[in-house]
């Protein structure tokens, strides 16, 4: 009775996907005339978070790709484990578009794309870092009486303590993920307070027109005051 | 006539409550979540879009919410946390009937020196009043930010080791520890560890959620259990808050027991 019930959400599954592959193909033949102008000029900084065993260079390149025609100007390309920072010397050699995200970087108009690249030791790890930097900062203050239970520390000084130890970009209005579920996959907790997260499906079966369709639900968002 | 009708109405509900536990019987031989967290968005679209008085659509809301709480506790999921946006969703506590029934604890999560006294003292109360039951947790996130948790851990697992150095220094066997010239530059780096910023965490008495529901077809988490949602799946639902139910919940569940075996295999990994 289980087995029959998931096969049931399979092919439902299924039939979406083969709706969903319809109106992709539709969008990027710019025949859904909703999608034709995107303002792209709302979507400051994207976070692309991919599953580490999906991450093919050739299709991560053509994501890019795609991302550069849309006018996209500064991009996050995160994995779990790691391998994309690995292969960022590769990649950043392939497409020729884009240049290595600087800490200090401003998010302005940019001719070419800045690409940053990160890896779960970006998240919580880091956060384990910058406690070490405000604790030894604490003591180093020469401050000889023991904490009193206030509050030491701010956000921002936690903020300021994560950038030391480059954990700290800005935060992404938007995540794309590209894998087998709706998930973060622990892309830094500390930048993705107010972050759109959409899922894309596995990336060997990324469709140009679905990245548009994203991109266009997340720039008619409107956020509460609260958010 | 009306005794009638109430009658008609308990055959109903009871039918209803025997196919919903037939259904759980079946899902049950997949995988559970232990712990399924909510985000409970649009109660005040909600009475807007019926046009109801204010404040309408939080009470609509609080039912909505006991409703869901039978179901998680029904099926079997131990821990529920539910983020409480807006103190208006806080005014009323759990009913009495399903945290005694499911033997549920109710823990308060936050930052709860930034409620007002009598809210305050009416969250602890309910804390003492269920601190001996054990067969499921229900966390109210109150005062709750992700950032303000991590950096109120930070700042704990700081105070644990200045109390530590404190203690070997008094007893002797500091070592200088306070000017900290018996540490190589390595460990100091060290000092404190992820594991003593986690037990500190607001949610650290709960597990990682499997699931977490976010209503009215909002994708971002809002500044909740950022730390904690590295391997959890986030589904947000197009209903409101108010009009959430039962087809939801089991959608949630068929779509975890899905991808299960691909989030359990990432936690391992983590």
């Amino acid at each position: 009775m289980w087995h029959l019930l998931h096969v049931t959400i399979h092919l439902c599954y299924f039939a979406i996907n083969i709706a969903n592959a319809l109106e992709s193909h539709l969008i990027s033949k710019g025949l859904l005339r909703r999608y034709k102008s995107l303002h792209i000029s709302k979507l400051q900084y994207l976070a692309i978070v991919i599953e580490s065993e999906d991450c093919r260079t050739s299709n991560v390149i053509e994501l890019l790709q795609w991302l550069a025609d849309l006018g996209v100007k500064h991009v996050c390309l995160y994995d779990m484990e790691g391998i994309l920072k690995k292969s960022k010397d590769f990649i950043l050699e392939k497409f020729d578009g884009a240049t290595l995200f600087q800490e200090n970087d401003v998010l302005l108009d940019q001719p070419l794309m800045t690409l940053e690249f990160a890896s779960f030791s970006d998240g919580k790890e880091a956060v384990a870092k910058a406690a070490n930097v405000l604790f030894m900062k604490y003591l180093k203050s020469g401050s000889t009486s023991s904490y009193q239970g206030e509050q030491i520390f701010t956000e921002s000084q936690m903020g300021e303590a994560l950038k030391t130890v480059g954990g700290n970009g800005p935060e992404p209005d938007l995540l794309l993920v590209y894998g087998p579920a709706r998930c973060h996959l622990g892309f830094p907790a500390w930048r993705i307070r107010y972050t759109e997260i959409q899922h894309m499906g596995p990336l060997k079966s990324m469709k140009y027109g679905s990245l548009i369709k994203a991109i266009y639900k997340f720039t008619m968002v409107q956020q509460n005051y609260g958010k | 006539m009306e005794r009638i009708g109430e009658r008609v109405i308990q055959i109903y509900g009871n039918l209803v409550s025997l196919l919903r536990k037939c259904i759980f019987c079946i899902l049950s031989v997949g995988p559970i979540p232990n712990h399924i967290a909510f985000i409970m968005d649009g109660n005040r679209r909600f009475t807007k879009k019926c046009k109801l008085m204010k404040g309408a659509g939080h009470k609509v809301g609080f039912s909505a919410l006991m409703s869901i709480l039978k179901y998680c506790y029904e099926f079997g999921v131990r821990y529920v946390t539910v983020y409480v946006f807006s103190i208006e969703n806080f005014k009323r506590s759990p009913e009495e009937s399903i945290v005694n029934r499911y033997g549920v604890r109710v823990i308060f999560s936050g930052n709860l020196k930034l409620l007002s006294e009598p809210v305050r003292l009416a969250a602890e109360r309910a804390m003492l009043a269920t601190d001996k039951n054990s067969k499921a947790v229900l966390s109210i996130c109150v005062a709750y930010t992700s950032t303000n948790e991590i950096m109120h851990a930070v700042q704990e697992s700081c105070e644990e080791k200045w109390d530590e150095i404190t203690i070997l220094n008094s007893s002797g066997a500091g070592y200088g520890l306070i000017s900290l010239g018996g540490y190589e530059q390595d460990e100091m780096d060290h000092l404190i560890k992820l594991n003593d910023i986690e037990k500190h965490m607001y949610m650290a008495a709960s597990p990682d959620p499997d699931i977490i529901i976010r209503t009215s077809s909002e994708t971002r988490l809002s500044n909740f259990l950022l730390w904690q949602s590295a391997n959890c799946y986030l589904y947000s639902p197009s209903v409101l808050w108010p009009e959430i139910g039962f087809r939801q919940f089991l959608w949630a569940i068929l779509n975890f027991q899905r991808i299960h075996f691909y989030l359990d295999k990432q936690r391992q990994q983590s």
